[in-house]
């Protein structure tokens, strides 16, 4: 479990960095906090020529929060954007996602960016991105794109980063006024990767819901973003409609730790779970 | 003040925590490095290997394979411990020669300047094989369809039945029966250091310097020796600190502990392996599989008439280590109950998987899985408290000692020396409030909860022979230097051994520095499991501290000019009994091993001392007397007839998610009874870690081989060993019934607390769900696939105390 050779470079501004990744192609990748790449690399499951190390870029280590949403920079740990209270404030989602991210120290080192770009399809950052309309900002020497959340992930392992670019940040839109949210999962021990988990974003004024949705992770290839507006009346989700809706969307498969049909079980249970907690939320928020 | 039986804080931890210890891989760092290419397939032969790719690469040293290999190292390894009914064992090779068995297996050798290049060297070497179709499972095993070795018909290692009485009789003739089919699943010890090697060749002394991460250094010293063909006296075995072992690393000796020592011999150079993560899970050894078949007759009391059993094990490819798992499991499921008539029937089977050793609790897991599902199943069936089938099937303290009528592992009786079963299960019900249960079950169904209780009894017989040794050295300064044979990895032998030196010597603990499993410093061991060491080692250190004692007053009593019988030593002084601390009447054992060592040469100021003008002697006494020897220093060993029987019993709460079948754990307690108790935190500390195994066996780990044979989990990412956050607290009350057989009175402890761990948990699921479990470890989706099967609501349980 060691890895094979390549070349290791350190940049020490973003233009230093842009030139290395356009030089190198498709024979770069970028090294963030390295606890999903390097353990790849170690099984030689990964093999890139070059590394660029970000880590000395500055600049990068930033979490904003403004009127618009929340904007995270590609050197932001997971600890820092769970920690920071701004954010916490603006999208209490962020951390409450975060915290079922890994462990702790695992979260000291991960970026959130790097685990947007990663594209785990169990991971939970990038279902809420989905939620929060959120988009990664991607630089590379001829200038920059916004990716809207929902056309960056593409496939398990898979997002729009092209080879010469690089994830400068990630933005996190506010939910309208009178917003709550939950993320719950289930994994086999606490801080694995979900074999289910759902995050949810209601609005809800006096009690009724006027907007619900959801995302799910571990249940396909990618997370799976769902609006639940046509299983919401009253004021309420209906549950059965709801399922409906679930079932049609993912596409769960077996594995060791759990079937088709048990991840299948578990989203209906915790899209129930995340829309109770989610409401609660919004109500304590108005209150 | 006496040090035995106190919580004294383990002197090894100050160095271990601060980063100061010295485990395999902080060795040899200017040794060459090996990797290994491995078998990617279950079974195959060898058709070519190819490295003309990899000659170019920066570092390369060797490459080597079966051919490359002379003389007895390149025969199979050997069959450590042979049993006549094991007709069939067989061996792998270094290297594989031919054929692989299982993936994983080593095939080439790489050296190289460090294990970066080696790698990479591996990387470039192709070797053809032809595929032959892989065995994988005890069901495809046994059909004998495919066979895993030739020359193997049916994969039968071996076939062995003990009985005692007509059991199938008896179980015929009973007013009531069962029959269960009850399967455990494989595991593996899984230490988070795995193993490692570091060899060091003297041209000048034509001798080699192994050091390696092992449960036993002396055998591996001498199966180093037969395998190179060097004399036992040019070679030495250090075994360094070691991060766990749990049973993986009593095997030996490992390929590589063969193939590093002779590389670097052939070499001239220091080499150095270090195995990584995936190489421990695909080339080590596993444990736990097995599927038993259990008739039992009882009568309507729930008294068992007759047991009869027929198991299935899974012995991997190979069967270096004998019989022991199936050996253990069939006598130790015999926990602590009579049944009446028994017999058991075991076949050990070969499969393409990696080979099966003893693991923590070594075959008891499945037997108390065994024979508590067999308790809890006629309790079920009578309506009975579990409890009391229990109870009514207990030997009593006033049969003890018990004979069982079979043939332990050691080759000698399986006779319980001592234990009261009903007064563990009495504190057992205390602790965990199991006549309060059935209204703690009324108030979390009132909310809406799902809770169940379940416990497991079981015997463990520890502190197998044949012998352990201690070497103790009183220097001139007063310190005292323990040597023991057997190895260490991290239960707190060095603490443990000391107290027991402080308490039999008289000296200091702080002055007490205790070596384990070096070579040089003690040739004669065994070995560290069984949960030996406390027994063995104990025994063996208490025995020679008493040795150095004698010797110690004897040559105190002449300084003193008393009667040796009138002296004691105490906080390292000899002195007149109820004298008091006056210099006069008193002298430091560092001065008692300065007279111990008559001298002709002053090297130091001490010395000086016991040199031959220093003072007056009689000068027609030799200065060494006959049967004497010089220092005061002793050698001792403890051999007992047999074993100890350790007992316990675990009782478990669960909550189980009725939405999402999660189990959690609410509360784990366990009654222990090791006899006399040297340290009772070590003890809680080993009790601690194997209910952590338990919980892991039980829930979480499981090595999941798809029908190829490829292991689908190497890697701690999906094989679950159970973090902090799932281990429940674990309340502990101990029960002491010491041993008669030792002079301690003490039994082993090293594995008592994960082997009733599936047995208890699932009995609590089974209450919480009204599901019956016959087979562990059970995740969450199985448990949610059973709820579907049973289709109807969990059934209310009917206790007998409700
Ligand atoms: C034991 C363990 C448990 C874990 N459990 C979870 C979990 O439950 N949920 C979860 O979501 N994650 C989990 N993770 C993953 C963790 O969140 C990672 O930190 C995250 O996936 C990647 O972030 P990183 O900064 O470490 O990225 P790296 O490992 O450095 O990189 C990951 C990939 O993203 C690319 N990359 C990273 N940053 C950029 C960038 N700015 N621009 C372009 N490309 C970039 C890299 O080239 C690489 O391909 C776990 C990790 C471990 C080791």
């Amino acid at each position: 479990m060691k890895p094979a050779p390549f070349a290791y470079h350190r940049p020490r501004s973003l233009a230093e960095a842009l030139d290395m990744l356009a030089d190198l192609g498709e024979e770069a990748k970028v090294l963030a906090g390295g606890q999903s790449l390097v353990p790849l690399m170690s099984m030689r499951l990964a093999s890139p020529a070059h590394l660029v190390d970000l880590n000395q870029v500055p600049g990068l280590a930033t979490v904003d929060v403004g009127a618009e949403g929340v904007r995270v920079g590609a050197l932001a740990r997971h600890s820092q954007v769970e920690h920071d209270t701004a954010s916490y404030d603006a999208l209490p989602l962020l951390r409450q996602a975060l915290r079922q991210v890994a462990h702790p120290t695992i979260r000291n080192r991960g970026t959130t960016v790097g685990s947007l770009v990663h594209g785990d399809p169990a991971a939970e950052m990038p279902a809420v991105l989905m939620l929060l309309d959120g988009s990664v900002t991607l630089n590379d020497v001829n200038g920059t794109r916004d990716v809207a959340a929902t056309a960056f992930f593409k496939g398990p392992m898979e997002t729009d980063l092209r080879p010469g670019e690089l994830a400068v940040g990630a933005s996190f839109r506010r939910p309208p006024p009178g917003s709550g949210s939950a993320f719950v999962e289930v994994s086999r021990r606490h801080g694995d990767y979900a074999m289910c988990g759902v995050g949810a974003l209601v609005t809800a004024s006096e009690g009724a819901l006027s907007a619900a949705r959801v995302c799910l992770v571990g249940v396909g290839t990618r997370p799976v973003l769902l609006d639940l507006a046509p299983a919401l009346g009253d004021g309420v989700v209906d549950d059965e409609a709801s399922a409906a809706l679930v079932d049609a969307a993912i596409d769960p498969e077996t594995d060791i730790h759990a079937t088709a049909d048990y991840r299948r079980h578990l989203a209906h249970v915790l899209v129930r779970r995340a829309l109770a907690e989610a409401r609660t939320a919004a109500e304590a928020r108005a209150a | 003040m006496t040090l035995f039986g106190e919580r004294v804080p383990r002197v090894e931890d100050a160095r271990l925590v601060t980063g100061e210890g010295r485990f395999l891989d902080d060795l040899g760092q200017d040794a060459l490095e090996a990797a290994f290419v491995r078998s990617p397939h279950a079974h195959a032969r060898i058709v070519d290997i190819d490295v003309t790719d990899a000659l170019d690469v920066e570092g390369l040293v060797a490459i080597y394979t079966h051919e490359d290999l002379e003389g007895r190292a390149a025969e199979p390894l050997p069959l450590l411990i042979p049993h006549p009914t094991l007709t069939h064992g067989r061996t792998p090779y270094a290297l594989a020669k031919d054929e692989v068995n299982h993936v994983g297996e080593a095939v080439v050798m790489v050296v190289a300047g460090d294990r970066y290049a080696a790698e990479d060297v591996c990387d470039r070497i192709r070797v053809d094989y032809h595929l032959l179709p892989p065995v994988v499972g005890i069901e495809a095993s046994r059909g004998g369809g495919r066979l895993v070795h030739d020359d193997v018909p049916g994969n039968v290692a071996a076939v062995m039945v003990q009985e005692t009485g007509d059991a199938d009789a008896a179980v015929d003739a009973a007013p009531r029966s069962l029959e269960l089919d009850l399967a455990i699943e494989r595991s593996a010890s899984t230490p988070l250091e795995g193993k490692g090697v570091v060899a060091r060749w003297d041209a000048d002394d034509r001798s080699l310097l192994v050091h390696t991460s092992t449960q036993t250094s002396t055998s591996v010293r001498q199966a180093i020796a037969a395998k190179l063909e060097l004399p036992v006296d040019r070679v030495e075995v250090v075994t360094p600190d070691v991060g766990g072992g749990f049973g993986v690393k009593i095997v030996h000796p490992w390929p590589e502990e063969v193939l590093v020592p002779w590389a670097a011999r052939r070499l001239g150079r220091p080499v150095k392996w270090t195995e990584d993560r995936r190489e421990h899970f695909v080339s080590s050894a596993h444990e736990r599989g097995q599927l038993h078949h259990v008739r039992v007759g009882y009568d309507d009391g729930g008294r068992l008439l007759g047991l009869s059993v027929r198991f299935w094990h899974d012995n991997g490819a190979y069967t270096p280590y004998g019989l022991i798992v199936p050996i253990i499991t069939s006598t130790q499921l015999l926990g602590p109950y009579k049944v009446g008539a028994y017999r058991v029937e075991f076949t050990s089977l070969y499969t393409n998987t990696v080979m099966v050793t003893p693991y923590r609790g070594a075959g008891r897991p499945q037997g108390c899985f065994v024979m508590e599902r067999v308790m809890d199943a006629i309790a079920a069936d009578l309506h009975l408290d579990r409890t009391v089938v229990r109870e009514r099937n207990f030997i009593q303290a006033d049969e003890m000692p018990y004979d069982q009528g079979l043939v332990f592992q050691d080759g000698r009786p399986l006779i319980y020396d001592s234990g009261d079963f009903p007064a563990t299960m009495a504190r057992l019900k205390d602790l965990v409030g199991w006549d309060d249960f059935p209204a703690f079950r009324d108030r979390a169904r009132a909310e809406g909860r799902r809770v169940g209780i379940g416990l497991a009894c079981y015997v463990e017989g520890t502190g197998v022979g044949p012998y352990e040794g201690g070497h103790i050295r009183v220097e001139t300064d007063g310190t005292v230097v323990v040597s023991t044979g057997l190895t260490s990895q991290g239960q707190g032998h060095q603490t443990m051994l000391a107290q027991i030196v402080a308490d039999e010597l008289g000296v200091p603990f702080e002055r007490i520095r205790v070596t384990t499993g070096d070579t040089r410093r003690f040739k004669y061991a065994v070995g560290t499991f069984a949960s030996r060491t406390a027994v063995m080692s104990g025994s063996a250190v208490a025995l020679t501290a008493r040795l150095v004692r004698e010797k110690a007053l004897g040559i105190a009593a002449q300084a003193l000019e008393a009667d040796p019988g009138d002296l004691e030593i105490v906080d390292g002084h000899v002195r007149v009994k109820g004298a008091g601390g006056g210099t006069v009447s008193q002298v430091d054992l560092g001065a008692v091993a300065v007279l111990a060592n008559p001298l002709r040469y002053a090297f130091d100021e001490a010395a000086g001392r016991a040199t031959q003008f220093a003072a007056p002697a009689d000068p027609d006494v030799a200065p060494v007397g006959p049967g004497e020897a010089p220092g005061l220093e002793a050698t001792g060993y403890y051999s007992p007839t047999r074993s100890t029987f350790a007992n316990g019993m675990h009782a478990v709460v669960v909550e189980t998610d009725p939405d999402t079948a999660e189990v959690r754990i609410l509360r784990y307690c366990v009654v222990h009874d090791c006899g006399t108790i040297i340290n009772p935190m070590v003890v809680e500390g080993q009790i601690h870690g194997g209910v952590a195994q338990g919980v892991g066996g039980a829930l979480y780990e499981r090595i999941e081989y798809d029908s190829d044979g490829q292991l689908l989990n190497a890697s701690f990412m999906d094989f679950l060993m159970p973090y902090a956050t799932e281990v429940p607290t674990v309340e502990i009350d101990h029960l002491v019934t010491p041993s008669p057989l030792n002079p301690l009175g003490v039994k082993g402890a090293g594995e008592a607390g994960v082997i009733p761990g599936s047995a208890a948990i699932a009995a609590a699921i089974e209450d919480a769900e009204g599901i019956t479990l016959t087979r562990m470890p059970i995740s969450p989706s199985e448990l949610f696939h059973l709820r579907k099967e049973r289709l109807v609501e969990p059934v209310e349980t009917t206790e007998g105390h409700t």
